[in-house]
C-alpha cells in the first residue's frame, strides 16, 4: 500500500486542527471542529475546502474537440471559451467511467476536472483512446494544481477583495484566468454543495497563501474551514452524485436519474446506442431519494426490498445520512422502476432490523435563488 | 480529554460506574469527539443478557455508524429512554445525562481500565 500523498496545503490543515483521513490515496481533513458547524456554515455563509485531491486533465490540439464529444454524453457543441458543462465520461456500455466537469480553455483546449479516486483510470482511459487518433494530445496535470473552493452565499463578498476579477460579472458554470492573492489563478463559479461558490485553481505553491488569506478575509464574517465530512452532507442534500456510491461503471446516466446530460442531438459518442436503446425500452430501476419513515439512518450498502417479508432485495442504499439542514435520515437508492414514484413505501435493512422508508423527490434541498 | 478518576474504562472507550450492585455504562469524552455530533442512539432493550467487551448497541454520528461495547456481563434494567429525541446529549453530557444503560451485574473480573491506563491507551492512539 503506498503511502498517502500530501496536497499543497496539508501544513495548513494540520495547523488549523483539522482531523486528517485517507481519502483517494490522499490524507485530508474529514472535519476540523464540527461536520455539522462546518456544514451549516456553508448554507448559511461560507466554508472553505481543499479540494486539491481532484485531477485535472487537458486534452488540447486540433482534434480536442471532436474528441471530448467522442468520449463524453453531454453536447458541448454550444459551450463558449470561459464555459463548465457538467457530463459523464462514457464507457462502451454507456455507464460511468467518472463523472466530470468539462472546461472549454479555447478552442483547441479543454480541461477536465475529475475524481480523484478515477484520476489514474481516467487518464490512462483517455490516453488509450487518444493514440488511435490524430492531433489530440491528453495531460494528466493534476499533480501541479492545487483547487480551493469557497462556497456559500458570502463566498464572493470574501473572496473579491483578493482578485482583480469582477466576481459579480461571472455567471454561475463559468470561469476566468485571473489573480488571487497576487498568483495566477483559474476562478470558477462552480461547486460541489448545492450552495453559490467558486473553485480557485492555481500552481500548488501559491496554495498556502491563497488559503490563509480567504480564512484571514472570511472568518470574520463566519467562514470556516470545511473538511470532506461537510463536502459529503452537502452535496448529499443537494442532489449531487459520488462516484462510487451513487454512480459508478454498472449505472448509466439515465438510471442515475442524469438525463439533462445525455444528449442525442449530436454526433456520435462512446455508449450512445446504448443509452438510446435504453430511453427507448424504457428503465428497469432508477435511483431515487427516500425518506424514513420509522427510526433508524439508512447508509451506503444497505439492502432494500419492496415488502417486509420479501427474501431477496431489488437494491441498495447509494447514500444515505441524517440531513443536517433538514433535520431528516435521507437517503438515494436504485429501485425497480415500478417503486419508484414518489409517496411508495419501501423496506431498508439496518443491520437487521426491517424498517420502513417513502420515495421522496430530490434534490431534498434546493438554495433559494436570488 | 476529560477522563473522570472514579470512573473505569473498557479498550472500545465505554465507561462503566458502579452504583451498588448496578452498572452505569456510557461512552467516554474521547469517544464522542471522535465521533462527531451524535444524531442516532440505539440502546438495547431492557432485559438484554449483556456480556462484557460484546455489542450493547450502537451510536450514528453524521457521518458513521460506530458499535459500543458492553464492559462487564449482566442483565440491562434500564437505558436512557432521553436520548431517542435529545441524542446529542452523548456529546454535551457523556458522563452524565448522555449515559447509554444501567446493567445489574459487577466490575468483578471485566478487563477494565483505570483512568491513567486509559488515558495513556488514547493519548497513544491520538499521538
Amino acid at each position: 500500500m503506498a503511502m498517502p500523498k500530501h496536497t499543497a496545503l496539508y501544513d495548513e490543515h494540520v495547523a488549523d486542527g483539522g482531523r486528517m483521513v485517507e481519502f483517494a490515496g490522499y490524507e485530508l481533513p474529514v472535519q476540523y471542529t464540527s461536520l455539522v458547524d462546518e456544514h451549516t456554515a456553508v448554507r448559511t455563509r461560507a466554508g472553505l475546502f481543499d479540494v486539491s485531491h481532484m485531477g485535472e486533465i487537458f486534452i488540447s490540439g486540433p482534434g480536442a474537440f471532436d474528441f471530448v464529444q467522442l468520449v463524453s454524453c453531454n453536447d458541448h457543441s454550444k459551450m463558449t471559451i470561459g464555459r463548465a458543462q457538467y457530463t459523464g465520461l462514457m464507457y462502451p456500455q454507456g455507464t460511468f467511467v467518472d463523472d466530470m466537469l468539462v472546461h472549454k480553455l479555447a478552442d483547441d483546449e479543454y480541461l477536465l476536472v475529475v475524481n480523484a479516486a478515477n484520476r489514474a483510470k481516467d487518464a490512462a482511459y483517455l490516453m488509450g483512446l487518444a493514440a488511435d487518433r490524430d492531433g489530440v494530445e491528453v495531460r494528466d496535470e493534476s499533480d501541479s494544481w492545487a483547487q480551493l473552493a469557497i462556497q456559500g452565499p458570502l463566498g464572493a463578498e470574501i473572496l473579491q477583495p483578493l482578485t482583480s476579477t469582477d466576481l459579480s460579472e461571472l455567471k454561475y458554470y463559468t470561469f476566468v484566468f485571473g489573480e488571487v492573492c497576487g498568483h495566477r489563478a483559474m476562478v470558477a463559479r462552480t461547486g460541489y454543495t448545492g450552495e453559490d461558490g467558486f473553485e480557485v485553481y492555481t500552481a500548488n505553491e501559491n496554495a498556502p497563501e491563497i488559503w490563509r488569506a480567504i480564512l484571514a478575509e472570511g472568518r470574520p464574517k463566519g467562514l470556516l474551514p470545511a473538511g470532506l465530512g461537510a463536502r459529503d452532507t452537502l452535496r448529499f442534500e443537494a442532489g449531487m452524485s459520488l462516484y462510487g456510491n451513487d454512480i459508478d461503471d454498472t449505472t448509466t446516466p439515465l438510471e442515475a436519474g442524469l438525463g439533462w446530460i445525455v444528449k442525442f442531438k449530436k454526433c456520435d459518442y462512446i455508449g450512445r446506442d446504448i443509452l438510446e436503446g435504453q430511453k427507448e425500452s424504457g428503465l428497469d430501476r432508477k435511483l431515487v431519494g427516500f425518506e424514513m419513515i420509522d427510526r433508524g439512518i439508512a447508509r451506503h450498502g444497505y439492502p432494500v426490498y419492496l415488502a417486509e417479508s420479501d427474501d431477496d432485495p431489488v437494491g441498495q442504499v447509494t447514500s444515505g445520512t441524517q440531513s443536517p439542514t433538514l433535520g431528516k435520515a435521507l437517503g438515494l437508492a436504485y429501485l425497480p422502476i415500478d417503486a419508484t414514484e414518489e409517496g411508495t413505501e419501501f423496506i431498508v435493512e439496518i443491520r437487521n432490523r426491517r424498517v420502513a422508508a417513502r420515495v421522496v423527490k430530490t434534490p431534498f434541498y434546493k438554495r433559494e435563488k436570488k | 480529554m476529560n477522563v473522570p478518576a472514579d470512573l473505569k474504562y473498557g479498550r472500545t472507550h465505554e465507561w462503566a460506574r458502579v452504583e451498588g450492585d448496578v452498572v452505569v455504562v456510557g461512552i467516554s469524552h474521547y469517544a464522542q469527539d471522535q465521533l462527531g455530533e451524535v444524531v442516532y442512539v440505539e440502546v438495547p432493550e431492557v432485559g438484554f443478557d449483556a456480556t462484557a467487551a460484546e455489542e450493547l448497541g450502537t451510536l450514528e454520528s453524521v457521518k458513521a455508524v460506530s458499535e459500543y461495547n458492553s464492559p462487564v456481563n449482566g442483565e440491562v434494567i434500564e437505558v436512557n429512554e432521553r436520548l431517542e429525541d435529545e441524542p446529542n446529549l452523548v456529546n454535551e453530557d457523556p458522563y452524565g445525562e448522555g449515559w447509554l444503560a444501567k446493567i445489574k451485574g459487577s466490575i468483578e473480573g471485566s478487563d477494565l481500565l483505570e483512568a491513567a491506563a486509559y488515558t495513556a491507551m488514547i493519548e497513544a492512539e491520538s499521538a
